[in-house]
């Protein structure tokens, strides 16, 4: 085995499989985790083949069972915890927010929490206002998380092991809109997990980019080809902590730079990327930075309104010809 | 291995003596409060000595402890130093936090004591799960979560009944009922004030207890260890009490009487061994004079500590928001530098 062709759903499964096999201290527990498969189908068959002390069905307690996850993880144990959505987590924010990620600091060091909560997020299934918002932002503000985005197969199969090597908390987003797409899957990873990886080199402008976005800013760099542009494309990967010198080296680079985040605009991440390039690569710019974000509106049901709200190949293309266009 | 209740003297003296420790302890950080030693918020658990004397003899030392930010009794109970916890207090790298922490964010890992939580209700969670981890790794051991009574109205308290009995977690809910949420009455947040009937309604076992009577508590949480261990299901013990002081340093307690306030005070834990051991001629006013001798020397002792301890240098500041990297793993590159640089 070498490589192999996987749908997204597919190499997360294989990962967490990789997990369960590879330390007997990982367990996967959430919301019809086991006899139901996943929410979303991701762990489906574990249940049958892991049983019910590894794969653990959970009520429908967001607080209570993330918080089991931080005390768990703070006895010893592995946990997996997947959320279904990052709508619900708002519900265990507290455990997340005010257990997870302050105990190390707070204690004077004394205590680590290695827990790892999966989760799914971002709009494309017409699932409405309540499941499917990107707020990755939310826990890329808290220090003491690190930050997920695996935007493509490999790392969808390999992040995750990652980031239960790591000894704090680290929150693993997943795009519904990659669940059912095929691709390549190598035998380890490309880089550690905190590392940004240019996934298309380019010269003239940087679309920085994460998550569901990636495919988007690839298609667009192919059709800014055709009109003699060169984009380069940077996956961030890991959005806490952000890989600032990968992304400051690229605008170096480019003296352009464009962020797609499908977050609401405003206090989003893009921002602080943008923030970050004004700070520490400001007189190599040839152009602003411009962002292009979800609308700020709740993401509606009906398709074509789901698709206006956020950000798309043409949007990309328009923004680089602009940003090219301005001397 | 069965614990069984001791109700000779020396047991007794040495329980008023953990519960006059606790007293004089916060009765100094009061003062020291005054003076501006110890900062932010300090809650005084003045009144509700006995049942954190009372369940720590229940425990081993492998058992673990989850408690709120009213905790200053539970961690002297459970053995970590006075020094440790007044440096803490003061905010020093000498505490037992390294002064991260302060009065609500008490750590020992050697006692395994979880803190020193302060979101009402969120220790309830955390407390089934690190008996979910002892259970799985057969520790042998089990996890004690105290907690007010206002933390009963929370949705994390449910969440954990539920969980824990669901799961048959090896853990002892200890509800300090001291009647008051902040300022609120117990009458005006719960809709059945019998706490430990709401706690049973979940299937788990569960009892009230005179939280006012460390022989009482004790007893109680002998028997409900005992019954955890060899169930490995969890056990609620309601301990019906009250503070003595206000919610916390700033609280004018203007929500209730003096008069009720005098009417616990009489009965409280404390005067009540004290005034039992006096009757039945097993305490000599000498004796008492001389524990409060010894826990007068103790709390100067650990002023000096407090005193003497260092502050952390600023360019510790974001030390330890994420553990050091891994030497022997190229998959983890957490280091404080990267963080110190989003800074």
């Amino acid at each position: 085995m070498s490589e192999q062709v996987l749908t997204y759903r597919e190499a997360l499964r294989a990962g967490i499989e990789q997990a369960l096999l590879d330390d007997e201290r990982v367990f996967l527990m959430g919301e019809d985790v086991g006899r139901y498969g996943g929410c979303y189908g991701v762990s489906k068959g574990l249940f049958e083949r892991y049983g019910a002390k590894r794969i653990i069905d959970t009520p429908l307690c967001e607080s209570g069972f993330v918080g089991v996850g931080v005390g768990a993880a703070l006895g010893g144990m592995r946990p997996i915890i997947e959320v279904m959505t990052v709508n619900f987590s708002l519900l265990a924010m507290d455990q997340i927010v005010n257990s997870a990620a302050t105990l190390r600091h707070m204690s004077g060091g004394q205590l680590n929490v290695p827990l790892v909560i999966r989760m799914a997020c971002g709009a494309g299934l017409q699932l409405a206002a309540q499941h499917s918002h990107s707020w990755e932002n939310f826990y890329a503000h808290i220090p003491g998380l690190k930050v997920l985005s695996p935007a493509t197969h490999n790392d969808a199969r390999h992040m995750l092991i990652q980031a239960l090597a790591d000894p704090d908390p680290v929150i693993i987003f997943e795009h519904v809109m990659l669940l059912n797409t095929s691709g390549e899957v190598l035998e380890q990873s490309e880089a550690s997990m905190e590392k940004a990886l240019i996934r298309q080199q380019g010269t003239d402008v940087s679309l920085i980019t994460y998550g569901g976005s990636l495919g988007k800013a690839l298609a667009a760099a192919k059709q800014l080809k055709d009109l003699n542009i060169s984009a380069e494309v940077v996956d961030l990967r890991c959005l806490r902590p952000l890989d600032t010198k990968t992304i400051i080296a690229s605008v170096t680079k480019t003296h352009r730079a464009i962020i797609i985040d499908e977050a609401w605009l405003t206090g989003s991440l893009a921002g602080e990327i943008s923030a970050i390039i004004m700070e520490q690569a400001f007189w190599h710019l040839d152009a602003p930075v411009k962002r292009l974000c979800t609308a700020e509106v709740p993401i509606p049901y009906p398709s074509h309104l789901e698709q206006a709200a956020l950000p798309q190949v043409e949007q990309i293309v328009t923004a680089a010809q602009a940003i090219m266009a301005a001397r | 291995m069965k614990h069984k209740l001791h109700l000779d003297r020396v047991h007794l003296l040495a329980q008023l003596k953990q519960m006059l420790r606790i007293r004089r302890f916060e009765e100094k950080c009061a003062e020291l409060y005054g003076q501006e030693k110890i900062r932010g918020f300090l809650h005084l658990y003045i009144g509700e000595e006995a049942i954190a004397v009372g369940v720590m003899s229940a425990l081993s030392a492998k058992d673990n402890i989850v408690a709120t930010y009213r905790e200053h009794g539970h961690a002297l109970a459970r053995g970590l130093s006075m020094k440790s916890i007044l440096a803490e207090m003061y905010g020093r790298t000498n505490g037992c936090s390294r002064g991260r922490g302060g009065s609500m964010h008490l750590f020992d890992k050697n006692h395994n004591f979880y803190g020193g939580n302060a979101i009402v209700g969120g220790g309830l969670p955390l407390a089934a799960g690190l008996a979910m981890a002892n259970k799985n790794q057969d520790k042998q051991a089990l996890t004690v979560c105290f907690f007010g009574e206002g933390a009963v109205a929370e949705g994390e308290f449910h969440e954990a009944m539920n969980l824990a009995v669901l799961w048959k977690l090896p853990v002892l809910f200890v509800c300090e009922n001291n009647r008051y949420a902040m300022g609120t009455a117990l009458a005006l947040s719960e809709s059945e004030t019998n706490i430990a009937k709401k706690a049973s309604s979940y299937g788990m076992a569960a009892e009230q207890v005179d939280g006012m009577n460390v022989v009482d508590v004790e007893a109680a949480s002998i028997k409900a260890v005992e019954q955890i261990r060899q169930t490995n299901k969890p056990y609620f013990l309601e301990c019906q009490s009250y503070r003595f002081r206000g919610h916390s340093s700033f609280d004018g307690q203007l929500y209730r009487d003096k008069a009720e306030v005098k009417l616990w005070q009489e009965k409280g834990p404390v005067i009540r061994l004290i005034t039992w051991l006096k009757e039945n001629n097993h305490l000599e006013d000498e004796e008492l004079s001389n524990i409060e001798a010894e826990i007068k020397a103790e709390i100067q002792a650990a002023i000096d500590f407090a005193e003497q301890g260092q502050w952390e240098p600023i360019s510790d500041l974001a030390k330890d928001v994420y553990s050091p990297p891994a030497s022997s793993t190229n998959t983890s590159h957490a280091t404080n530098k990267s963080q110190g640089e989003q800074l």
